[in-house]
């Protein structure tokens, strides 16, 4: 059993890797610094198929398969996080619920441009009382006519508000069922009159990243943007999360890599007592437990992957993968902000930015908390 | 205009430490990681983009092992038809003049009007494959080349000089072209390009094939025989200057003056 990447996915990730060291890491300082969105680099990306790519050339993607995208996220985060998590959240959030379980139609309409990377996909799943507790979706969708009205308020919604959004799909409740809420996905283009995009949050990493709230208000979409059948939207996301942790494992890991190769020139170069501090072993204790953990979140993740693309049930191992990946990204972030000492605790170091984006990634696309119930429940207790 | 690349594989020691292997004929390559030659990359660029403006094709061409497929893969992802992978034991110990030779071999029954190869090797920097290529096949070559511009069955380039003077010249073809970095803005191969160049065919040759001896190439067949590689020597000629910046700044302008190198 030798874990190998193909030569294709090799190649994938070298393509990926030049085009983030050549096109992204000259802008870094300027994302953090003033936050815009980057349309260049998407548009970029798009060209060259990175906006999508597990879905078939005949719906406009790169027909890649699962394993090849969870790579690209990682190179990409490796240098800077908001490309990553913008084609993240575009991928697995955004597309993922069209391509799955739309029709024919929806996919020929919405999602060509997406995979092709004209437009940006969101999902709006979170509200500010429905995080963890996604059950306790507020918003509605009322069926008058031929026609949903939809009513609610969604946060924390990556991609809903840029110039090149498609829109969003949002969870509804669309009637009861057995004393439960049904929960629909109703796809939202962002021109529908009564679809309110609030200014972008002042967050602790991801400057450039388009996340805002959201708010509907009357908000009239066709019958026909109902995504899958009605009562059935809690069911589609909860596959498309499998994916998503498996690629926001991805972020985490392209993140650490990040920061250990930040510490690798750092120690060589910084002089303490006489010596570069790469000779004292508290720092090679350091990062030879960054490297190891960095290597199995990778290998984590990967298996999760190529369970996806096989088909197979995945649901465990992509909790794992997105637990010990983010909390591992986490562990490692914080190492090397103490290795950089002082000036890791300054804005134009890497490190201080890796911090910042890191902390994100235990608490989006379900908590630490809730990855280890989905986990305890798989287990069979 | 039908048009062959020839690329290298090497290790990228920009950033990395370098040390001497055992064998001190070698660099420790264990921890490096890979790409296409620099230079490699701009002519494979220079040449999609003449095929893409006047159409033809683009062979890819490397001497190297199984793990130069994906340099050659990569070449192919941006828009190359063929290419044809030189492998043979007997290689071992090449110099440029030995490995032009197996190239020329190579290269010498394809259609062509251009050959491109880099102008230079990020590892051995010999600058000498193209040129002797070009001695070998009996056409014309320029090496260093920042500007093409085709005319019929002429081509006019730009060599780069000093100073960043071009000296234009005009050739005919079938021409060697060894280019320079920064002629171009090599892209990025697309996912749909790689998924192509992965299901193509690249076709392997060994020396028996090229129609070589095994005198002719590999060591036995260069003219420069690689010893060993040594850090290089503090010499005793070296006069080091000491003192504060401005104090040794004007001892060197002295020194310099005083010697007529300025």
């Amino acid at each position: 059993m030798l874990f190998e990447l193909a030569e294709e996915e090799r190649l994938f990730r070298s393509m990926v890797r030049d085009f983030a060291e050549g096109e992204i890491r000259p802008k870094v300082d300027e994302l953090w610094e003033k936050g815009e969105f980057p349309y260049g680099i998407i548009e970029k990306m798009g060209e060259l198929g990175i906006m999508g790519i597990p879905w078939p050339e005949r719906y406009g993607g790169s027909g890649g398969d699962y394993l090849s995208y969870v790579i690209a996220v990682e190179e990409l985060a490796r240098v800077e996080s908001t490309c990553a998590i913008t084609l993240e959240a575009h991928i697995s959030l955004g597309s993922s619920p069209l391509y799955y379980f739309g029709t024919e139609e929806q996919k020929q309409e919405i999602l060509v441009p997406l995979a092709r990377g004209e437009k940006l996909a969101a999902f709006g799943l979170t509200e500010p009382e429905a995080g963890s507790d996604a059950g306790n979706t507020k918003t509605t969708a009322v069926l008058d006519g031929d026609e949903w009205v939809i009513n609610g308020t969604k946060c924390f919604i990556t991609n809903a508000g840029t110039d090149i959004s498609a829109g969003v799909t949002v969870t509804a409740v669309t009637g009861q069922d057995d004393g439960k809420s049904a929960i629909s996905n109703i796809f939202v283009p962002k021109d529908t009159p009564g679809y309110n995009i609030a200014p972008k949050y002042k967050k602790m990493g991801w400057h450039a990243s388009d996340t805002r709230e959201l708010s509907f208000s009357d908000c009239r979409v066709p019958a026909s943007n109902i995504i899958g059948k009605q009562g059935e939207g809690f069911c589609q996301f909860l596959y498309c999360l499998d994916g998503g942790r498996i690629a926001i494992a991805g972020l985490a890991i392209g993140n650490a890599q990040g920061c250990l190769e930040e510490c690798m020139k750092y120690v060589k170069e910084r002089v303490q007592f006489g010596k570069p501090i790469a000779s004292f072993q508290a720092i090679r204790f350091k990062l030879a437990d960054m490297a190891t953990q960095i290597e199995l979140a990778r290998n984590l993740a990967y298996k999760a992957a190529a369970l996806r693309d096989a088909g197979k049930p995945h649901t465990k191992e992509a909790a794992m993968a997105k637990l010990f990946a983010s909390e591992m990204c986490m562990a490692a972030a914080t190492q090397a902000v103490q290795i950089f000492g002082g000036y890791g605790f300054m804005d134009e170091y890497p490190v201080s930015r890796f911090f910042r984006d890191a902390k994100i990634l235990e608490i989006g696309e379900g908590t630490s908390e809730i990855q280890r119930i989905v986990i305890a429940r798989e287990l069979g207790i | 205009m039908d048009m062959v690349v020839c690329v290298k594989r090497v290790p990228d020691t920009a950033e990395s430490e370098v040390h001497i292997d055992s064998s001190g004929r070698d660099i420790d390559k264990g921890r490096l990681s890979f790409g296409i030659n620099e230079a490699d990359n701009y002519a494979v660029e220079e040449a999609i983009q003449i095929k893409e403006r006047d159409g033809g094709t683009v062979t890819v061409i490397s001497l190297g092992g199984k793990e130069s497929d994906e340099q050659i893969r990569m070449a192919l992802a941006k828009g190359g038809d063929e290419a044809v992978r030189l492998e043979d034991p007997a290689f071992a110990g090449s110099d440029g003049l030995a490995i032009a030779k197996a190239l020329a071999a190579a290269v010498k029954d394809l259609k062509y009007d251009i050959i491109f190869t880099g102008a230079l090797a990020d590892d051995d920097a010999f600058g000498a494959v193209g040129v002797a290529m070009a001695e070998l096949l009996g056409v014309n070559h320029a090496a260093y080349v920042k500007k093409v511009e085709i005319a019929g069955d002429k081509i006019k380039v730009g060599r780069e000089l000093e100073g960043g003077l071009l000296e234009f010249v005009e050739m005919d073809l079938p021409a060697v072209l060894t280019i320079q970095t920064g002629i171009n803005e090599p892209r990025y191969a697309s996912f749909k390009g790689i998924k192509l160049a992965a299901k193509k065919e690249i076709e392997l040759k060994s020396a028996a094939d090229l129609g070589l001896d095994a005198s002719e190439i590999g060591e036995a067949g260069a003219w420069a025989k690689l010893e060993k590689f040594t850090p290089p020597v503090v010499g005793e000629m070296a006069e080091i200057l000491e003192g504060e910046p401005e104090e040794t700044a004007s001892r060197l302008a002295g020194i310099l003056k005083e010697k007529g190198l300025v």
